[in-house]
């Protein structure tokens, strides 16, 4: 496996590999979350106790959802840019931080929005959205750490550092806010406590997670793209790419 | 190299950080007088009567404690970068986490500590009814090793940046949240007469944690910075 | 479908505002981000040419010197 990886290690060779996958996640990604969405907001039937409003689902739990999971994604490249010192996983944190940090505004955002008609405020100090808020201030400090070095490489040693840090206090964070949260027994959530989904509404959100999936790679793999070019600017194959 | 002789080199290093701290006592002193001025500030925006007060002495004297942390934190490695001996400290024989522990040791020494000092002073400044002072302290013992070893996590990131303040804060104030959560609730629960054990043995464990996986994360940070 | 017109889809059961909110935010979040890589890789295309621009201007420099 190592040495099918090694040729990944230098830039171009991922750089021409991302780009034979770009289209094909971008196309996957806008064809599923058009199925998936369309389906969610016309087809699906509306929610017994919520309404129509129980739609925002299909777009705030995959968010929700790939804010963290991107998160650990995040931290695995760390792990393997201090550990191997791969100039390329270097640079993917730099390329997936802005990625997560949007999907954990996207997830606050209509958690906010879905708040005001069911709890009847659009700011709860719920569990939820707390660990969401403070997720986004770790994914702000990374981003903010890997552009305060004049030098790309220490930036994204420092920035993989503190992803660390972090993943190591994510589920500390989770799980004391969560405990806060039962300690300070705000206003009633009991509308979000239902039983599992009916399955007429869980398929069309199974559909928007993949969605969401497929939509997040093609982000990173263009994110990323960029991210090589940017780091290889001086180099020939660079120059050429960029001509056409 | 042998244990004695890293236990040596340990202590001269503590001793010479002592001794450089010491010569400047403002630093200090001054995030103690931070940390006096702003408990003061809250009676006279919220009003002085007990019963508001009291609720929320030990928020804030947490929130401050936090505060102040963050305030002198850009120095911790600063003036050991600026002379080339953050760099010499890295060659040495000895393991980098170890001299990290010894360097959280004495920041706690001259921060921590006089905070924990002065919580009498500002638990009555804010009126915090007498059921809650051994468990603010408790608290505060436990919590501000804590506070010590994430500040240098944050400023050994940042010490090779010129201007690092308003980012350290960034960096630093989402890592501190657990810690704020449990010790207020502990002396929440003490003031209300409910058992704090679990919570204080909850901080015990987070400050082991952080102990034992900070340093590694400061030694790294040293490395990457000095680079 | 769950509707019997457009007026319903838009009107939501009475949540249209909360659910179009959301949905319309998300979109423009997304948008952003795309166009903000495709602006970063429009700059890097204007650094290439200036780089590569620059060098030419050295070589040429360099050329005249040695021919004179």
């Amino acid at each position: 496996m190592w040495r099918w990886l090694h040729p990944y290690a230098k830039g171009e060779a991922t750089y021409r590999l991302l780009g034979r996958w770009l289209p094909w996640l971008t196309g996957s990604a806008v064809l599923t979350l058009a199925v998936g969405l369309i389906w969610g907001l016309l087809y699906a039937p509306p929610d017994y106790q919520q309404g129509d409003s129980y739609r925002i689902i299909y777009i705030h739990v995959p968010a929700a959802i790939f804010s963290m999971g991107t998160y650990t994604a995040m931290a695995i490249a760390a792990l393997i840019a201090l550990v191997w010192q791969i100039r390329t996983a270097e640079w993917a944190i730099a390329a997936i931080a802005p990625v997560g940090a949007v999907l954990t505004f996207i997830a606050l955002f209509t958690g906010a929005v879905w708040g005001k008609p069911m709890w009847g405020t659009w700011w709860e100090w719920d569990a939820r959205l707390t660990s969401e808020l403070i997720l986004l201030f770790l994914y702000l400090g990374v981003i903010a750490l890997y552009h305060a070095f004049s030098d790309s490489r220490t930036g994204a040693k420092a920035a993989g550092i503190l992803a660390l840090v972090g993943v190591v206090n994510v589920p500390i964070i989770h799980y004391s806010v969560y405990w806060w949260n039962s300690l300070h027994q705000g206003a009633t959530i009991t509308k979000f406590e239902k039983p599992s989904m009916a399955t007429s509404m869980l398929i069309p959100l199974l559909i928007c997670l993949l969605g969401f999936a497929l939509m997040t790679a093609a982000f990173v793999c263009q994110r990323l793209r960029n991210e090589i070019l940017r780091q290889e600017l001086h180099r020939s194959w660079v120059q050429q790419e960029l001509d056409q | 190299m042998n244990r004695a002789s890293t236990w040596a080199l340990v202590k001269i290093l503590m001793r010479r950080d002592l001794k450089v701290a010491l010569r400047r006592r403002s630093d200090i002193v001054n995030p103690l007088l931070f940390v006096i001025m702003v408990v003061s500030l809250f009676p006279l925006a919220v009003g002085p009567g007990p019963d508001v007060l009291g609720r929320i002495a030990a928020g804030v004297i947490w929130v401050t404690a936090l505060l102040a942390a963050l305030l002198g934190s850009e120095r911790l490695f600063r003036d050991d970068y600026l002379d080339g001996s953050l760099e010499q400290m890295t060659l040495l024989p000895v393991p980098l986490p170890v001299l990290a522990l010894a360097k959280i040791f004495v920041h706690w020494l001259l921060s921590g500590l006089p905070l924990v000092i002065l919580t009498p002073l500002t638990a009555l400044l804010l009126k915090l009814p007498v059921e809650g002072w051994s468990t603010l302290l408790l608290t505060l013992l436990l919590g501000t090793p804590v506070l010590s070893a994430l500040t240098a996590i944050g400023a050994a990131l940042t010490v090779s940046l010129g201007r690092g303040g308003a980012l350290l804060s960034l960096l630093l104030l989402p890592l501190f949240i657990p810690l704020l959560i449990f010790a207020a609730a502990a002396v929440e629960g003490a003031l209300v007469g409910a058992p704090v054990v679990g919570q204080v043995v909850l901080l015990a464990g987070l400050m082991v944690l952080t102990l034992t996986l900070a340093p590694l994360a400061v030694a790294g940070a040293i490395r990457v910075s000095v680079n | 479908m769950s509707f019997s017109g457009w007026n319903e889809v838009i009107n939501m059961g009475g949540y249209g505002f909360f659910v179009w909110l959301s949905f319309g935010v998300t979109l423009a979040a997304l948008a952003a981000l795309m166009i903000h890589g495709l602006i970063t890789r429009r700059s890097l295309q204007q650094q290439s040419k200036l780089q590569q621009q620059r060098q030419q201007r050295l070589a040429r420099r360099k050329q005249q010197e040695r021919s004179r």
